[in-house]
């Protein structure tokens, strides 16, 4: 069969079974935007291109599917280089098509030319440029692979426009042939082993779960050895979700806004167990003065996350549901050992105990006076009492992010969607639209920042032309809140350009002007009944307006550089405990 | 190449494609890891190419070094040779000014260092040389008194030593499996 390399395209993407893609046409990519009429690929056409490649991370967090993104050449490609990036550093696929001007036309600075390939090469696991469309059928199905496969990550595939008008013999690959590329998913039998065994001698661990966990969906495998072990669970900021809320042994984020018992368990742990995790300096503050008495198992399935900040003690490359599941595996064994030799397995009640006394001694707190300024954190506590337990929950970057990733009771996985690794503000409305395009019979919230919202709201267009009811939850303190209390905390309150204004824009008005819903809320008696409303509404978006404190700072806080045991706990509330 | 660094000498096969050197030489860049020399070069296989980089190995782990390449694509293998184990190679164009009286010390340097002459001016000389970094450096310094007018070093190339080559071979000998 005889194809255009535009038709082959499709063609490939349809054998992907890609059934949604995001993006917006342009003179380069216009072949392909033909043959899309024909498809039973769904388009959403996008507001702006930064918004198709975070709807595309949207779809792929919520759904653990490939997100699809297409644009056009030179700016087009430019605009998608953050989601591209943010893809890089939450390890997130995502297959992104980009046109090129015609190849003959390369390095002539030809119109909306730039070197697409170039620019994205460090913010991919891979690209490619196409230079005959006989090879489309092929790189596409390597895109896919390279993008879902091992650590996951962004791809981008650059289509010249004149190789989208060639013809070709179409075909599809049965496999992929990628000497350069096969990943490690079991891990090595004698490292379980040993990982075991230190497992089974400590009596200080903690289990330091990450996002590799969703990745590998992994998250029944964690349940699983925790139940067996009684060890405690940290959850990362990108791993919020991977194991219950709800569980007795789950202690919570780490990190610099973690919670005190989650930081100050692993700082204090005999055995950290990483999962998943990268040892980020947002989780482990000052490298030198991490958890240092504990020993140290780090499973990945990246090879270079071992050692590249702290050396493990028990390296293990391998998926992390594999890994797990085998240590399952081993622990049981070491345990029915023990039992036969009559030895006493060691008891973690002490341990146990003594997390248990952190959490009630050094809770985290807020005051909400009822006739007082309505407070961020009340409003987030009262989001989550008032919507399904299974609601997907999306954030931007800031103050708002962290409140929500501390107080949300995530009781299941892929039901948290954020920028980790880049911090991308701008990312929850586009995201929370991709989330809701694949997971359309689930509740989306996004909780926002007002400066964040003003950075992609333009969106909000697009989800109500496609009808993709989402709803938005801005805590709009009028500031770039988290920047604000650096400068109050570091800066001698010197405030530098961070002040925003509640009203400019008008929320409300802007909302309403992009076909959503709009309602403000300037009280805390006036939080319920906003929430009751918007969950009623299931045909359009809706944004509430939340009028919050300004003052309000995050806390716990580990000052950028300090040691974890520097932990600074909300100096207005005196009810903690002697610690 | 100064001596008192320490070095590392990676042979790096890659697959023969578009755009494989800057993928090599932006990994260098964005973990900080400082290149030394580069020399890339087809190989007996057309479909490969093998690149000779020296790292300053103060700049760039080992290890993390070995792993960051093997998540190129394109990175087929990746040998890592401490410079006792490895034959190593480079070569040296150099331009020195030669007016008649120095000529003849000149050319009793280079038989000295089995170097040649390649070419010959009124008022200099062009000689090449091959040998070890530190021959080509000792030659350097040998030559400056007479006034060097351009030099031009290839970088380093390098295989293992063959009877060394099953042993003391630290390299990651095949992508982690
Ligand atoms: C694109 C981008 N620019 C700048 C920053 C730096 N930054 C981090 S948080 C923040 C403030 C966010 O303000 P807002 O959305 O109102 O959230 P708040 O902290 O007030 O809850 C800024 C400017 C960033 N993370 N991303
Ligand atoms: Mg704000």
């Amino acid at each position: 069969m005889r194809l255009t390399g535009a038709q082959a395209l499709i063609k490939s993407l349809e054998h992907e079974a890609v059934e949604v893609m995001f993006g917006l046409p342009g003179g380069a990519i216009l072949p392909v935007y033909d043959p899309l009429i024909d498809s039973s690929i769904r388009h959403i056409l996008v507001r702006h291109e930064q918004g198709a490649g975070h709807m595309a991370e949207g779809y792929a967090h919520a759904t653990g599917r490939p997100g699809v993104a297409m644009v056009t050449s030179g700016p087009a490609a430019t605009n998608i280089v953050t989601p591209l990036c943010d893809a890089y550093m939450d390890s997130i696929p995502i297959v992104v098509i980009t046109g090129q001007v015609p190849y003959a036309n390369i390095g002539t600075d030809a119109f909306q030319e730039c070197d697409t390939v170039g620019i994205t090469m460090p913010v991919t696991k891979h690209n490619w440029l196409v230079t005959d469309a006989q090879d489309i059928p092929r790189i596409v199905r390597e895109a896919f692979h390279v993008a879902t496969t091992g650590r996951p990550g962004p791809v981008l595939v650059d289509l010249p426009k004149d190789i989208a008008n060639q013809q070709m013999d179409w075909y599809w690959p049965d496999g992929v042939d990628m000497p350069g590329y096969k990943p490690t998913t079991k891990g090595h039998p004698k490292q379980i082993k040993d990982a075991a065994r230190l497992m089974s001698e400590s009596r200080r661990p903690v289990i330091y779960a990450g996002g590799g966990i969703l990745k590998a969906r992994a998250a029944e495998a964690l349940r699983e050895l925790v139940e067996l072990t009684g060890f405690p669970v940290v959850t990362t900021l990108m791993a919020r979700g991977a194991f219950p809320d709800d569980h007795e042994l789950c202690l919570g984020m780490p990190g610099m806004h973690g919670n005190y018992t989650a930081v100050t368990s692993m700082q204090q742990a005999d055995l950290l167990i990483a999962l998943g995790s990268r040892f980020d300096d947002r989780v482990t503050g000052k490298v030198d003065g991490f958890a240092p008495e504990a020993k140290i198992i780090h499973v990945d399935i990246d090879p270079a996350e071992l050692g590249k900040v702290r050396q493990p003690d028990v390296p293990i490359v391998g998926d992390c549901r594999q890994v797990i599941e085998e240590m399952v595996k081993a622990v049981s064994a070491n345990k029915a050992k023990h039992a036969e030799d009559g030895a006493s397995w060691p008891s973690l009640d002490e341990w146990h105990t003594r997390l248990r006394e952190w959490q009630r001694d050094f809770p985290l707190v807020y005051d909400q006076q009822p006739d007082g300024p309505l407070k961020p954190q009340f409003c987030i506590d009262q989001l989550r009492d008032h919507t399904p337990d299974d609601t997907i929950v999306v954030s931007g970057v800031g103050q708002h992010q962290m409140w929500t990733s501390q107080r949300w009771k995530f009781n299941h996985p892929y039901t948290w969607v954020n920028s980790g690794g880049l911090g991308t503000m701008g990312f929850a409305v586009p995201a929370a639209i991709g989330a809701k395009v694949g997971m359309p019979e689930r509740t989306v919230w996004a909780v926002d920042g007002d400066g964040c919202f003003q950075m992609t709201a333009q969106e909000l267009v697009t989800a109500s032309s496609e009808r993709i009811p989402v709803k938005i939850a801005i805590l709009n303190n009028a500031y770039l809140g988290m920047v604000r209390q650096w400068q109050e905390l570091f800066y001698e309150e010197r405030y530098s350009e961070v002040y925003l204004s509640p009203d400019l824009p008008d929320y409300v008005m802007w909302a309403e002007a992009m076909g959503c819903v709009g309602i403000r809320v300037d009280s805390p008696e006036e939080v319920e009944p906003a929430i009751e409303k918007a969950n009623s509404i299931d045909d359009r978006p809706v944004v509430i307006d939340f009028r919050t404190d300004y003052r309000e700072k995050v806390y716990p806080m580990v000052p950028a550089g300090k040691s974890n045991d520097e932990i600074i706990l909300d100096p207005a509330h005196d009810t903690y405990g002697e610690r | 190449m100064n001596s008192d660094i320490q070095h590392h000498i990676y042979s790096i096969l890659v697959e023969n494609k578009f755009g494989v050197l800057s993928r090599v030489a932006g990994l260098f860049a964005r973990r900080g890891f400082n290149i030394v020399s580069l020399a890339v070069s087809p190989t007996e296989d057309e479909r490969f190419s093998r690149m000779t980089i020296v790292v300053d190995a103060a700049s760039a782990p080992l290890e993390q070094v070995t792993k960051q390449l093997y998540k190129l694509i394109p990175v087929i293998k990746v040998m890592e040779m401490h410079p006792d184990d490895a034959v190593e190679r480079e070569l040296m164009l150099v331009t020195v000014k030669a007016a008649s009286d120095a000529r003849s010390q000149i050319t009793e340097l280079a038989s000295i260092f089995e170097a040649r002459i390649e070419d010959v001016g009124f008022e200099s000389i062009t000689i090449q040389v091959a040998g070890r970094p530190d021959k080509l450096d000792a030659m350097t310094d040998l030559l400056t008194p007479f006034g060097i007018v351009e030099l031009q070093r290839t970088g380093l190339i390098a295989l293992p030593k063959l009877a060394r080559r099953m042993g003391r071979l630290r390299s990651v000998k095949t992508r982690p499996a």
